[in-house]
């Protein structure tokens, strides 16, 4: 990261005393036991507390931190629940923090329009929780659905194990409330489908905190489905699970989700969940919705899919336990590759053609590297999730670790994939963005930003490479 | 490079770095370029500067069925690439119209313009618009940069969508080169079910109560006191879903149709061809659903005939009623065909948006030369 501002560090009292006078009492944090708490994201290797945390509850508070830092000089990273795997929301020590956790009501439910208005500081599941009783959902379910905020959800345009047939939250997104940086506020897209002019929304969507604070979204809403019940297919090898995804995608069925475990993580969470899998080189847990009729009638062509590449188990759950069984494993996966040692958890994507390609090759820069690595990822759109296990008390493993990890997001570059599916690149795969971007098409995104975001005040440090970036954030100062 | 065109008529260049070279020369003397795809679809007529074709950026780069993606260069014809699709049982999910019946066109339309205007049928109710779809483009900027963004994959959040912005933005900030899109499996089984003789206030009911269900409708228009809603599902789920629909609206008699009438009257509706033949102004307009009736109650008072898409979030109005008049009524207007109306065909932006717009164009074009105040006159 780069040193923090003398100048603005020397003014910190007058910053804090600037935001006390003009929001309510509780909505800045500036003692160091306090902001300690702000360090770091989900990507707790890296750390640093902030010079001051707002929370604000309404837009207009937003608006106010806003437009005084902005006069001041400050940067400001936005927040959600602090769940960014990427380093996203890590603040520097020169900055200050703004927080839409408190922005957290359900603002309207229209069914009749499908659609809901709300705060971003909600969570994700309480969105769907909501909306239950009304039959009705939001599609886009990160794994972190639990903790994760809209807010962060449309920074990092999240995605979950759903989204092969739901899309993710750019698909069911349709309005926005976004706070500028000098603190006007701007509302993008509405209740409407698809307007006209620029999809500004649609660029902000996953602009991690770089154009501006969303405080308010509109979102698209769905009937909930009658049914779903997964299977789950055992491959003694990684290419014949490769066909059978492509084999299931290319016969009309489409799955809400195909997920893929390896023998590594397999064994895992054998050892940890005792989920019963099968021991073999490749699970697939495939899962389809409808009424049961309509279930049965898709699992039957799966198997027939299935069948025709001789697997070591096909297993359908019959019933809620035995479909409950089936996830166990699965959603225990990333805590029992936990109980294996320390691990960083990487996301690239690949064309669904190259994975047995691309599984190949990371087993061979895993002996390369000396490292073991585990996959488990959503197999219907390439999204790849390797976890390299490292152990965090040898000196130098970490680092070995990362240079693996960047390997292995090369690869997947190479391959024709991308850097990052799900989790954004924040600090993390900051300094990759060259592999994807050459220097004009990472300068167009640079000269974006700088329409909204004029001084480079707005979550400084992420996602454009610091050498790459630096001429933009020296000609930003002088303005 | 630009002194090899002159064989073809007009500016058609045949290479990425070919549209760089010439761009970067029309920006430096400070020419406008009208970009022409099929010429279907948008009417460029009143933008100024030579006309710029994309025939010669043509072609299919690849298409993997496995993997659902196509890359394509903009000339190409989209009913060559549709064609291609369905031989692999696959379509564009989001079922672009062919304006040609409406706007008295007779190219072919492309799928640079298709992506250019963003495109976007019936379907995109269930299925989502182009730009949902669109994995990653390859452009030249005002500026002759090339340039390009996202990939070919179906999951990417690798820096900032400017795939997003391109889309729909009809060639004002950019050149494309290269489309990549998602494709979806087509499925043969399908119906439509028919209401006739109901109000549009009915016909918005209706749709709300069957877009309320779980049962996938991937259609639902009014047009001509009739309501349709289309019904699709693999072998015996299409009849359940068709029952289930059938048994939750009781209040009319419904008319079913099958797989081939389905297919030819949804041609029909996605295309307006119940606006086709005609040169009245003709109004896309975007409302919430449950508003769409009194609005389009409303227009139908200034005289003209109205249809609803999108189980009421889009009216499509033709008749008399000056801008003022139309846009008086409803705030998110576009003039399709302009039917001798002047001004602006696209609805105002708020003076904050219409700020960072004009930022935006600032930075893909800065000397305003490609479709020069197209998406402003
Ligand atoms: C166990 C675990 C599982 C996960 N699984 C998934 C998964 O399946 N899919 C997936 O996509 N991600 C996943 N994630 C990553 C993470 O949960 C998502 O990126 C999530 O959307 C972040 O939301 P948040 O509210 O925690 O945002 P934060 O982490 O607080 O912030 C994320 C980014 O958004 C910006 N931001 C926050 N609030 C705003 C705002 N109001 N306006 C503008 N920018 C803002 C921040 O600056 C930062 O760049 C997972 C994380 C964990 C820890």
């Amino acid at each position: 990261m780069p040193t923090p501002d003398a100048g603005i560090l020397s003014r910190a009292p007058a910053i804090i005393a600037a935001l006390r006078a003009a929001l309510p009492q509780d909505a800045v944090i500036w003692d160091p036991e306090e902001t300690r708490a702000y360090e770091c994201d989900a990507l707790t290797t890296y750390r640093c507390p902030p010079l001051a945390v707002v929370l604000p509850r309404t837009t207009e508070e937003v608006a106010t931190a806003m437009r005084i830092c902005h006069e001041m000089r400050v940067p400001v990273v936005p927040r959600g629940a602090g769940t960014s795997l990427a380093g996203g929301a890590l603040p520097t020590a020169d900055c200050v923090i703004i927080g839409t956790m408190r922005l957290r009501e359900m603002l309207e439910i229209d069914t009749a329009n499908r659609f809901v208005r709300v705060q971003t500081g909600v969570t994700n599941l309480s969105v769907s929780g909501e909306l239950e009783s009304h039959g009705f959902f939001y599609a886009p379910d990160p794994s972190s659905q639990l903790a994760c905020t809209i807010a962060g959800n449309i920074a990092m345009n999240s995605g979950g194990a759903h989204c092969l047939k739901y899309g993710v939250t750019t698909n069911n997104l349709l309005g926005a409330t976004v706070v500028l940086t000098t603190g006007e506020v701007v509302e993008l897209g509405g209740a409407e489908m698809g307007p006209m002019g620029l999809d500004l929304m649609g660029l902000l969507c996953g602009s991690e905190g770089q154009l501006g604070i969303v405080t308010e979204a509109v979102l698209r809403i769905l009937p909930r489905p009658e049914g779903a019940r997964p299977v789950l297919i055992g491959f003694d090898g990684a290419e014949v699970a490769g066909e059978c995804v492509a084999r299931i995608i290319r016969s009309g069925v489409l799955p809400v989700a195909i997920e893929y475990m390896d023998d590594v993580c397999l064994r895992a969470v054998e050892a940890f969940a005792h989920a019963g899998y099968p021991d073999c080189a490749a699970v697939l847990i495939v899962e389809v919705e409808g009424s049961p009729e309509e279930i049965d009638l898709q699992i039957a062509r799966i198997r027939e899919i299935a069948d025709a590449l001789n697997p070591v188990e096909f297993r359908e759950s019959r019933n809620a336990d035995e479909a409950m069984a089936i996830w166990k494993g699965r959603k225990s996966a990333f805590g029992a590759m936990g109980r294996l040692g320390d691990y960083i958890c990487l996301d690239g994507t690949v064309p669904v053609g190259q994975l047995p390609y691309t599984l190949k090759m990371i087993g061979e820069l895993s002996r390369q590297h000396g490292l073991e690595v585990a996959n488990v990822f959503h197999a219907g759109d390439g999204n790849m999730h390797p976890l390299i296990l490292f152990n965090a008390n040898k000196p130098g493993d970490l680092e070995k670790a990362e240079a693996f990890g960047n390997d292995i997001l090369r690869l997947c570059v190479d391959v024709g994939g991308c850097l990052t599916g799900e989790h954004g690149v924040g600090i993390e795969k900051r300094d990759l963005m060259t592999k994807q971007y050459d220097g004009p098409d990472l300068d167009i995104q640079m000269a974006v930003k700088d329409v909204f975001d004029p001084r480079w005040l707005l979550n400084p440090a992420k996602v454009f490479p610091l050498e790459v970036s630096q001429p933009w954030r020296e000609e930003a100062a002088t303005r | 490079m630009i002194a090899d065109i002159p064989s073809r008529a007009g500016l058609a260049p045949a290479s990425e770095a070919e549209l760089g070279a010439l761009i970067a020369d029309r920006r430096s003397s400070g020419q406008p370029l009208r970009i022409a795809g099929g010429g279907t679809r948008t009417q460029t007529d009143h933008v100024p500067g030579e006309a710029l074709s994309t025939a010669a950026l043509s072609g299919v780069v690849t298409y993997e069925p496995g993997e659902m993606t196509l890359i394509a260069r903009p000339g190409t014809p989209l009913d060559e690439i549709e064609t291609m699709l369905a031989a692999e049982g696959q379509a564009f999910a989001f079922e672009p119209a062919d304006m040609r019946g409406v706007l008295g066109r007779n190219g072919a339309p492309t799928i640079g313009g298709m992506v250019a205007a963003n495109a976007s049928g019936p379907r995109r109710l269930l299925a989502g618009a182009c730009r949902d779809h669109l994995l990653g483009v390859r452009f030249v900027d005002g500026q002759g940069r090339v340039l390009k963004n996202g990939g070919r994959v179906m999951k990417n959040v690798t820096g900032l969508d400017l795939g997003k912005l391109i889309c729909g933005a009809h060639g004002t900030l950019g050149v494309l080169t290269e489309v990549a899109l998602k494709t979806l499996p087509y499925l043969p089984d399908r119906c439509t079910l028919g209401f006739h003789g109901v109000t549009a206030h009915e016909a918005v009911a209706i749709f709300s109560a069957a877009l309320a269900t779980p049962f996938e409708v991937s259609g639902a228009v009014f047009r001509d006191g009739t309501a349709w809603l289309r019904v699709e599902g693999l072998g015996p789920q299409l009849g359940y879903r068709r029952d289930r629909l059938l048994g939750l609206i009781q209040t009319r008699e419904a008319e079913v149709l099958d797989a081939t009438a389905t297919v030819t009257l949804w041609r029909e509706l996605r295309d307006l061809a119940h606006f086709a033949g005609s040169d009245a102004p003709l109004w896309r307009i975007l409302v919430k659903p449950s508003e769409a009736p009194a609005v389009a109650g409303a227009l139908a008072a200034l005289g003209g005939v109205f249809s609803l898409d999108w189980g009421g979030g889009l009216i499509w109005y033709c008749g008399p009623g000056t801008a003022q008049e139309v846009r008086g009524i409803t705030r998110h207007a576009t003039l399709v065909r302009r039917g001798g109306l002047t001004g602006p065909a696209f609805p105002p932006e708020a003076s904050a948006v219409a700020r960072l717009s004009a930022g935006l164009r600032q930075v893909f074009d800065p000397a305003g030369i490609l479709n020069s105040g197209l998406m402003d006159q």
